[in-house]
């Protein structure tokens, strides 16, 4: 089920470079999946009532009672004097740390505003972690607008973290990007089997968990927002594992083949592992993606995961892609995607979001790809559209969950195609 | 710097934001960084609109602070104007853009665009969402409004409806059906549903309904003072409300009122028989001023609860509510800190909660049933069915609504006599929410009163503990309660059956 593709695919077709209205979520936003997977950490934004309402709005999380997560919101006395900010951090983080006392790693998140008057949250972050060493360590990286869209923020966070690593000669594998649980556990499983040992993930589960990093480290991404955590891993002598991201069968094939080639695992033992659980996912994604042959889809800029969806949809959904949108684009991490992809189609960087609805209405795409504000208006004007958010919340990696990624496309096509009385809103 | 876990109300421009989108022909400027487009999504998927909010962003990021965000707004503005064509452009700042300093307002007139243009100020660092609305509303009315005679027939404007807001878009409805029954007909409803042409024509109706205070009060101060335009200052939700309403409309315009349609069934769903379980069950109160004030009122006169505790979040209200509450012989709880009303709550161990989606998350953890009664909105506040608060439709609605989490009349005496059956057991919880029965067993963290005991180091006797479990859940935190303080009154040291039932006796109402 390929198209056609060259050798190159869309590794160096011109990128449509827009520069209007970007909409888009911050890096603050993914402290709502970090802080699940990072169970003994806090993350504190020093902001404004925006970002504390950015957080609780943007996933509809009022689900935990007093969760790991909270806002430090700066007021007019603090914008006065710059002296005064910093202590009023000081007595927040107090405030916070003696409610909450089973927290052992405080991030202290930069915002727009804070950076904006240049709120030294390094400094803060360095005497912080002094005053509560070694019960707690005080990390700080800025998940701001002005600076990162969305899942930077998980790479921003990242990279601070990977910062702080003590250095070590192990051989040894790291992987970088949280992942659900279910998915993380049949990752390392899969590479159990493989025969790898010292097998290392990136954000570490609790600050017990220890990771080093060094020169004889490779380290490979699961993710593929995670450029600047690349390149801090490539500045601490880590060697980088090039490979298509682990989506849908070949995808996670291929990413396990290029670890596979690294540490010289046999191709029978490759095989032997690899041969049942791809098959499986093969068999399955062909089920569910019957209804999404030849339907054209259209990505808005939204998490970085575009461009390996789109290689997903494309080479194993056989779908047609109209345009692929991405906040950034990071080609060291997701040029073995791009090389994938088929010529000819749009690929956009940034974003003008109302010259990316002229484009949208004037193809008409069978599924468009966006984020929480145009989808319902896009459903209302007769399009069908997939909810972006969901692809980086929900267990999408990997041979297991292959044709449930199918199924997050196929199923507004098939809601589209069951309701039969039209939709007037 | 004040550390909050969640907000009651979101920032000043997400008012604006509001009052731009319950608008048409209306369109905002916001000069914001990237990320603050989230608040889209709160008119898309909680209201489900099914068109984006009327506002663009000009999202600067990093690189553009050390150039020029100034002219990045005046393109955003020249853009957004020939796009979208507005009859009315709104300017202002975001929280961020606040601090760079660019004055909005100064740059869009530079444009010399063909339409008025509206500079909001929209303090961030001050003020929150209510604020922001009736700020920019007061400003569009300011800017639009004009001299006019009066219409000739009998008329009002519906003010301080917004998009977003808790039922407006019910409540207009009702509203205006209540009116129509008494001969007066609506000359403009807004910012709910309105055009800027529509607001210029504001000072020919006769007077203003006030509905939400919150975000229409200035602009009805403003139009008394400008053009002699009464306001009414009864908020018509609850059956005494209504009436109290419908004699303050009839004594504005001097008209016969008994045609008036203030029929609901809620007087006597609460005389009804089954309504006796209803008496003085003790709850707690809290939403904006206006929600909790005319709930308490409701709860206490028109069905019969003890109001145990009441409070809102919003300071703006905190003088009208501290009075209020005083009549229930309370303190008002005035606050936006989520945990310090959860302390508040826990304290008090109430059998019903009516308050926000906040409190409601609150009891879902305590185990108080809880109806929502107020803002901040979640996806479940706007229901396909019309379902108002104010007027006779919305006391039928608030009944059924707030009666709806409680174990029900007989099936509150069967669980009293069939306590410890296996089967029939009060931990289920009422038989209507099968989803709720499972979650008690695994949260034995969040009884409250276990706490308590462990601090006033009282014990338990162990019959005593077994005739406890004996009491029905849902008053048996405050059993405990006050038993534990009967005993340290006492300066009893232990619990024994003995103790519960003097303590009992005691505390009998």
């Amino acid at each position: 089920m390929s198209s056609d593709q060259s050798l190159t695919g869309c590794l160096d077709a011109p990128v449509l470079k827009e520069r209007g209205q970007h909409e888009v979520f911050c890096g603050l936003t993914s402290i709502i999946w970090l802080h699940r997977k990072m169970q003994d950490a806090f993350f504190l934004v020093v902001g404004s009532r925006t970002c504390a309402h950015l957080l609780q709005s943007a996933a509809g999380v009022m689900v935990f009672a007093e969760p790991r997560f909270g806002t430090a919101i700066l007021e007019e006395t603090d914008l006065a004097g710059m002296a005064d900010a910093q202590q009023e951090l000081e007595r927040t983080v107090e405030e916070l740390l003696s409610r909450r006392t089973d927290i052992r790693r405080l991030f202290l998140v930069g915002s727009c505003p804070s950076e904006v008057i240049k709120l030294d949250l390094a400094t803060a972050a360095e005497k912080l972690s002094e005053q509560y060493f070694p019960k707690v360590n005080v990390i700080n990286y800025s998940g701001s607008g002005i600076e990162t869209t969305f899942t930077q923020g998980e790479d921003a966070c990242l990279e601070a973290v990977i910062r702080g690593l003590e250095t070590s000669n192990e051989q040894q594998l790291v992987i970088l990007g949280a992942l659900p649980d279910i998915v993380h556990d049949q990752m390392l499983r899969l590479l159990e089997q493989l025969g790898l040992t010292n097998v290392f993930v990136l954000p570490q589960v609790r600050v017990e968990d220890e990771v080093s990093v060094g020169s004889n480290t490779h380290f490979i991404c699961a993710q593929p927002f995670l450029g600047a955590s690349f390149e801090e891993m490539v500045r601490r002598g880590a060697k980088p594992i090039y490979a298509p991201f682990p989506f849908g069968a070949s995808g996670t094939t291929a990413w396990l083949k290029a670890i596979c080639d690294i540490f010289r695992v046999s191709k029978e033992t490759f095989e032997a592992v690899t041969d049942a659980p791809r098959r499986r996912a093969e068999i399955a994604i062909e089920k569910v993606s019957k209804i999404l042959t030849d339907r054209s889809v259209f990505f808005f800029p939204d998490s970085q995961l575009e461009i390996p969806l789109a290689r997903f949809l494309n080479q194993e959904c056989g779908m047609k892609l109209i345009e692929v949108g991405s906040p950034y684009i990071h080609k060291q991490l997701v040029g073995p995607d791009l090389q994938l992809l088929p010529e000819g189609i749009t690929i956009s960087e940034g974003q003008d979001v109302d010259k990316q609805l002229d484009r949208v209405f004037d193809r008409m795409p069978d599924l468009v790809v966006c984020g929480l504000g145009l989808a319902n208006p896009l459903e209302a004007k007769g399009l069908t559209t997939k909810w972006a958010i969901e692809l980086v919340f929900s267990p999408i990696h990997f041979y297991e969950q292959a044709a449930d990624l199918a199924s997050l496309f196929a199923r507004p096509i098939n809601r589209s195609e069951k309701l039969k009385i039209g939709k007037v809103a | 710097m004040k550390l909050s876990v969640w907000t009651y109300e979101g920032p000043p421009h997400v008012g604006a934001i509001r009052v731009a989108t319950g608008m048409e022909k209306v369109h905002l400027v916001l000069h914001a960084p990237q990320g603050d487009t989230y608040a889209d999504l709160l008119f898309t998927m909680i209201e489900r609109r099914n068109h984006r909010p009327p506002v663009t962003y000009t999202t600067f990021q990093a690189r553009d602070l050390g150039s020029d965000t100034a002219s990045l707004f005046k393109k955003a503005c020249i853009e957004a104007y020939e796009r979208f064509k507005p009859e009315l452009l709104l300017v202002g700042a975001s929280c961020t853009a606040e601090l760079i300093q660019d004055d909005p307002g100064g740059l869009a007139e530079t444009l010399g665009l063909p339409v008025p243009v509206v500079a909001l100020e929209l303090p961030s660092y001050q003020r929150k969402e209510n604020f922001g609305a009736d700020e920019t509303f007061f400003q569009i009315v300011k800017t639009l409004s004009r001299p006019l005679e009066r219409t000739s027939e009998i008329t009002c404007n519906l003010i301080g409806p917004t998009a977003l807001g808790f039922r407006h878009r019910d409540d207009v409805l009702e509203m205006t059906k209540l009116l129509n029954s008494m001969g007066i007909t609506v000359n403009v409803c807004a910012p709910y549903g309105a055009t800027p042409k529509d607001i210029e024509l504001i000072s020919q109706a006769h007077f203003n309904v006030l509905m939400y205070p919150e975000t229409g009060e200035m602009a009805c101060r403003y139009l008394e003072r400008t053009y002699s335009q009464p306001f009414t200052k009864t908020v018509p939700i609850g059956v005494g409300a209504i009436s109290d309403f419908v004699k303050e409309v009839s004594e504005i315009v001097e008209i016969n009122t008994s045609d008036a349609n203030t029929y609901s069934q809620l007087p006597w769903y609460s005389a009804s028989v089954d309504s006796t379980y209803l008496t003085s069950k003790r709850v707690f109160i809290f939403g904006d001023g206006t929600h909790a004030m005319t709930a308490a009122r409701i709860a206490r006169d028109e069905i019969g609860f003890e109001v145990v505790g009441l409070g809102c979040f919003n300071r703006e209200m905190a003088r009208p509510m501290r009075k209020f509450a005083a009549t229930f012989g309370l303190d008002a709880l005035v606050s936006d800190d989520y945990l310090e009303v959860e302390k508040h709550i826990q304290a008090i161990a109430p059998e019903l909660i009516l308050g926000t989606q906040m409190e409601r998350h609150i009891g879902k953890r305590l185990g108080i049933p809880c109806a929502v009664i107020s803002a901040p909105v979640h996806v479940q506040d706007f229901p396909a069915r019309y379902s108002p608060q104010m007027g006779p439709e919305g006391a039928n609605v608030i009944f059924d609504t707030w009666v709806h989490p409680l174990v029900m009349g007989l099936e509150e005496h069967l669980l009293t006599m069939f306590r410890e059956d296996f089967e029939f057991h009060d931990e289920a919880g009422p038989s209507h929410h099968a989803a709720h029965s499972p979650e008690k067993k695994n949260q034995p963290q969040v009884d409250e009163a276990d706490e308590v005991s462990s601090e006033n180091k009282i014990i338990w006797l162990t019959d005593a503990e077994k005739e406890l479990k004996k009491i029905p859940f849902f008053v048996r935190g405050k059993a405990r309660k006050n038993t534990e303080k009967y005993a340290e009154n006492n300066g009893f040291s232990e619990i024994s059956i003995e103790t519960l039932y003097e303590a009992k006796a005691h505390y009998a109402r």
